[in-house]
C-alpha cells in the first residue's frame, strides 16, 4: 500500500498509489473531460485497492487515510466555519472547502471538528487527493455508490449518510462551477 | 482509592440513578476485574480498531446488534450468541463507553435492557474523556473465554415504542421529544435541493412534539452528562416535562433518542420512558402519517 497523501502533499501526489500509470496528476497540465461517465482515474485507483479487501484490511487502510488527513489551511478557510460549508447530515461536523485552480478543476480541503471522526477523516483525505484537480464534469457524476466500495456495505445508515453529505458539499461546488461556466461566466 | 470516592463526582451531580454512571478512574482501577467487561460501541467503526481501553471489546452496532435481515434488533439466540462470545455471564457488570458522548454507547445499552441485562454501566465522558485524560489505549484486541449466557426474551413492551404505539400517543396529547437538530425538526433543507434529505421522503415531525437536541444533555468539553439540575432546566423548564409523564423520544434511526432515554430514565429518573427506534426514517417515509412542518 502506498503513502496516503493528505491536503499537504497533494500536489506530490504522483507514482505510489496504484495502478499509477493509470492515475490522472491532480496537478499541472490541462485536465480532460473525456468520459465524463467515468470515475477520475485517482479515485477509481483507490477503489480498486479496497476491491476485495476483507474487513479488517479495509479497516486498515481507512485508518491509514484518516492518519494522512490534514485539515484546511488557515489560508483557505478560518473558524468559524460557515455553515454553507457544512456537510449536511455529519455527526463529525465536516466541513469541505473548494479553491479554483486556473485550469477550471478545484482543489478541495476538509475539516472535521470531531477528533474522533476517523472515517469522515479519511473520506475527506480520499476526496482531496482523488477529486482534486479532476474534471468537473466527472467529480459531478461520482456516484453516492462508491462510499460503500470503499468503506464496505456494513457501514451504518447514520455513517453512511454523513460521507454522502462530505460528496454532496464537494458535487455542489463543483456543479456551481460548471453551471457559471454555462451560463458564460468565468469559472 | 474507595468505590465511594471514585464515584463521588457522580454522586455529586443530583441523578436519581447515580450507580449507572462509572468514571473513567472506576474504569481504570477496574480494567482487570474479572467481574466487569468495558464495552466500547461507536458511531464510527474504525475507532476500535485504531485505539481502544486495553481490555475492552467492541459491540458494532450494525454487525453485533442489528438483524441481518429485517429491520429490528437481534433475537434471544442472537443476543445470547453475542455475549457468550464476549465473555459475559449474567452477572458480569457490563460498562459501555463510546465516541460522540457516548452516544452509541446508550444504544447498546438501550438494547441490553431489552434482553434485562440490569447489571450495566455507562462510563461518563465516554472515549472522549478518557482519550483527554491521557488514559492508555491499545491496538490488541482481547480474548475472554467464551461463556454460555442465558437470556430472556427481549421484552419490547418497556422501553421501546412501534409506530401505532406513537400514533396513539400523539392522539392522546402525550409527550414526545424529537432529539434531532433544529434544522431536521423543522424540516427545512440543510443542504443542496437537489439531494434527498435524509432518506425520508417528508421532512419535519411528530405533531406535539417537543425539539431537544440531544448533545445538549452533555458537556461537549468531555462529553460528561451534565448534572441533574441542568438536565431538568433544558427537559422540565424548557419543555415541560415532569418526571411521572409518559414520554416517547425519537430521531432518526433511535440512536440519538436512546441518549434522551436513558438521560430521562437513570439520571432524572422517569419512570415511563420509551424510544421509538422506527424514528423519522419510518415515520417520514409511511403514507399518510401526520406531519407538523412550520
Amino acid at each position: 500500500m502506498g503513502q496516503r497523501g493528505g491536503h499537504a502533499d497533494r500536489e506530490a501526489l504522483s507514482g505510489d498509489r496504484p495502478p499509477a500509470g493509470d492515475r490522472q496528476p491532480s496537478g499541472g497540465g490541462a485536465p480532460q473531460a473525456g468520459d465524463a461517465e467515468a470515475l477520475p482515474a485517482p479515485l477509481a485507483a483507490v477503489v480498486q485497492e479496497f476491491d476485495g479487501a476483507d474487513r479488517g484490511m479495509r479497516t486498515e487502510m481507512l485508518i491509514e487515510y484518516a492518519d494522512q488527513f490534514a485539515s484546511v489551511p488557515a489560508t483557505v478557510a478560518m473558524r468559524p466555519f460557515p455553515e454553507s460549508a457544512r456537510a449536511p447530515r455529519c455527526e463529525s461536523e465536516a466541513y469541505v472547502f473548494a479553491t479554483d485552480r486556473a485550469d477550471g478543476t478545484l482543489d478541495l480541503w476538509f475539516a472535521v471538528e470531531n477528533p474522533q471522526g476517523l472515517s469522515a477523516k479519511a473520506w475527506g483525505a480520499i476526496l482531496g487527493d482523488t477529486l482534486s484537480g479532476q474534471p468537473l464534469e466527472q467529480v459531478v457524476r461520482v456516484p453516492q455508490d462508491t462510499i460503500f466500495k470503499i468503506f464496505g456495505r456494513d457501514i451504518s445508515m447514520g455513517k453512511g449518510q454523513g460521507l454522502i453529505g462530505m460528496l454532496d458539499v464537494v458535487q455542489h461546488e463543483a456543479r456551481r462551477r460548471l453551471q457559471r461556466r454555462g451560463a458564460g461566466g468565468a469559472v | 482509592m474507595s468505590e465511594t470516592a471514585l464515584l463521588a463526582d457522580i454522586a455529586a451531580r443530583g441523578y436519581a440513578h447515580p450507580d449507572v454512571l462509572v468514571t473513567t478512574e472506576w474504569v481504570a482501577q477496574n480494567l482487570k476485574n474479572p467481574d466487569v467487561r468495558i464495552i466500547e460501541s461507536n458511531e464510527d467503526s474504525l475507532l476500535y480498531p485504531a485505539a481502544h481501553i486495553p481490555g475492552a471489546v467492541q459491540v458494532d452496532w450494525a454487525l453485533d446488534l442489528n438483524d441481518t435481515i429485517r429491520r429490528d434488533y437481534v433475537d434471544r439466540a442472537g443476543f445470547e450468541k453475542l455475549l457468550g462470545k464476549l465473555g459475559v455471564t449474567r452477572n458480569t457488570t457490563v460498562v459501555f463507553y463510546g465516541d460522540k458522548n457516548n452516544w452509541w454507547a446508550t444504544y447498546a445499552f438501550w438494547v441490553f435492557q431489552l434482553f434485562g441485562h440490569t447489571n450495566a454501566k455507562v462510563m461518563d465522558g465516554g472515549r472522549l474523556k478518557w482519550e483527554k485524560e491521557n488514559r492508555p489505549m491499545t491496538r490488541e484486541v482481547p480474548t475472554y473465554a467464551a461463556t454460555k449466557y442465558q437470556a430472556p426474551e427481549r421484552d419490547d413492551s418497556r422501553i421501546r415504542a412501534f409506530r401505532d404505539e406513537v400514533v396513539s400517543h400523539m392522539r392522546a396529547h402525550k409527550k414526545m421529544v424529537d432529539v434531532r437538530s433544529p434544522q431536521e425538526f423543522s424540516g427545512e433543507r440543510t443542504h443542496m435541493a437537489e439531494y434527498p434529505q435524509e432518506g425520508v421522503l417528508r421532512g419535519g415531525h411528530i405533531p406535539g412534539a417537543k425539539n431537544v437536541p440531544w448533545a445538549r444533555a452533555a458537556n461537549p468539553e468531555d462529553g460528561t452528562f451534565k448534572d441533574a439540575a441542568g438536565l431538568r432546566s433544558i427537559y422540565e423548564n424548557e419543555i415541560g416535562l415532569k418526571p411521572e409523564d409518559d414520554v416517547i423520544a425519537y430521531c432518526r434511526i433511535g440512536e440519538r433518542s436512546s441518549h434522551t432515554w436513558f438521560v430521562l430514565t437513570y439520571l432524572l429518573g422517569y419512570k415511563r420512558v420509551r424510544n421509538y427506534d422506527g424514528s423519522w426514517t419510518e415515520w417520514g417515509n409511511a403514507v399518510g402519517m401526520p406531519i407538523e412542518k412550520p
